[in-house]
């Protein structure tokens, strides 16, 4: 987000949490919408059709990727096709992982079967390759249901994630939940404030004009309230991711998305 | 870098008008930002855009800094008989990417 936009939302939001008493907790199942609903129709159409939505140019560089040989093995060689071994997968991140002893994204998986298996040397985030890989692989869930947070031990990690969305933060002193929680619907800048449902990731955003991850976007959050931002990988973005996941279950994933 | 989309109907009645959709892979550097080292980003765009169906130019676009990233248009034309589409891409730093469509037309 650049400084002007920046300074501008800071401005809105404050105008925004002062004019609007916080209303109460977490949404009923019922009044649950996705962010794309919060659209434009013009956006929404760039979205559906494969031909116009630019995180497709993202998903063929990813399925390409997928069949290259990197040393020994290419993904294909171990997981096959992916539209049958990687259907669903997407919906089910972030999943716990019992070597590490906590939870890890579909980012952190990738670079570890990178790591470990291919031997080769780590994307790093948010690079183009990164993106491709887990664009190609979110694409095989959508219009699955999101089903993250099934595993028990996941349980004090969800609830960790809870903790930082409730947590006030930062300069301008308020929490996730104060926004999409309590005022959704309502305006910011112009633009509706959605629920933060993470259905579409690796999402294509027109402002960033290129796709980005959700630790992207819980960062660009984070730096929009003016606090600290975790550095991607952190513990805290993977617990937001988690919590954020769990939140949205049941509601249907839609990468890549197009988003404002 | 990934192949342009493209997405021209397969078959069209002769006549018909039918829209032509492309979306390509392209920072779209302006040439106005500065990086977070003080230096000036140097201009990297695509400059133009050719559309021939059959040989014959139908289309033609030029791009300008202010055209955003990963650049899609649409256009329309006469379906007026079967063959190709080729499209052309180029711009600077030597930037040139094509591709092709096929169309039948009744």
């Amino acid at each position: 987000m650049s400084a002007r936009a920046d300074g501008l939302f800071a401005l809105c939001l404050a105008t925004l949490m002062h004019a609007i008493p916080a209303a109460a907790g977490e949404i009923a199942a019922a009044d649950r919408r996705s962010d794309y609903e919060f659209m434009s129709r013009d956006t929404r159409v760039m979205q559906d059709d494969d031909s116009s939505n630019p995180g497709m140019l993202w998903v063929n560089d990813g399925e390409a990727l997928w069949t290259r040989k990197v040393g020994e093995f290419s993904c294909m060689d171990c997981h096959g096709d992916a539209r049958v071994s990687m259907k669903g997968v997407a919906a089910r991140y972030p999943v716990f992982d019992a070597i590490r002893g906590r939870p890890m994204d579909l980012e952190e998986r990738i670079m570890s079967c990178r790591i470990n298996h291919q031997n080769a040397t780590p994307f790093a985030y948010e690079s183009k390759e990164l993106l491709a890989l887990e664009a190609f692989v979110a694409r095989q869930s959508r219009g699955m249901p999101i089903e993250t947070g099934s595993d028990a031990r996941l349980k004090p990690f969800i609830e960790a994630g809870r903790e930082l969305f409730n947590r006030r933060q930062g300069q301008l002193n308020i929490s996730c939940a104060q926004c999409h929680d309590d005022n959704w619907g309502k305006r910011l800048a112009g633009n509706a404030v959605p629920q933060g449902h993470p259905t579409g990731y690796p999402l294509y955003r027109l402002e960033w004009q290129t796709l980005g991850s959700l630790q992207r976007r819980l960062r660009a959050c984070l730096f929009g309230v003016r606090a600290e931002t975790y550095p991607f990988g952190a513990p805290e973005n993977v617990a937001l991711e988690l919590y954020l996941m769990v939140r949205a279950r049941g509601m249907a994933m839609d990468a890549p998305a197009v988003r404002p | 870098m990934s192949a342009p989309l493209i997405n021209v109907p397969k078959s069209a009645k002769r006549g018909e008008i039918i829209a032509i959709k492309t979306l390509i892979s392209h920072e779209m550097e302006t040439g106005f930002r500065y990086g977070s080292n003080g230096v000036l980003i140097p201009r990297n765009i695509i400059t133009e855009f050719v559309c021939t169906y059959n040989g014959d130019e139908i289309f033609r676009a030029n791009f300008y800094p202010a055209v955003a990233a990963n650049p899609f248009l649409t256009f329309y034309t006469v379906a007026s008989a079967s063959g190709k589409f080729a499209f052309q891409w180029t711009g600077d730093n030597g930037y040139s990417e094509t591709a092709t469509a096929e169309i039948v037309v009744e």
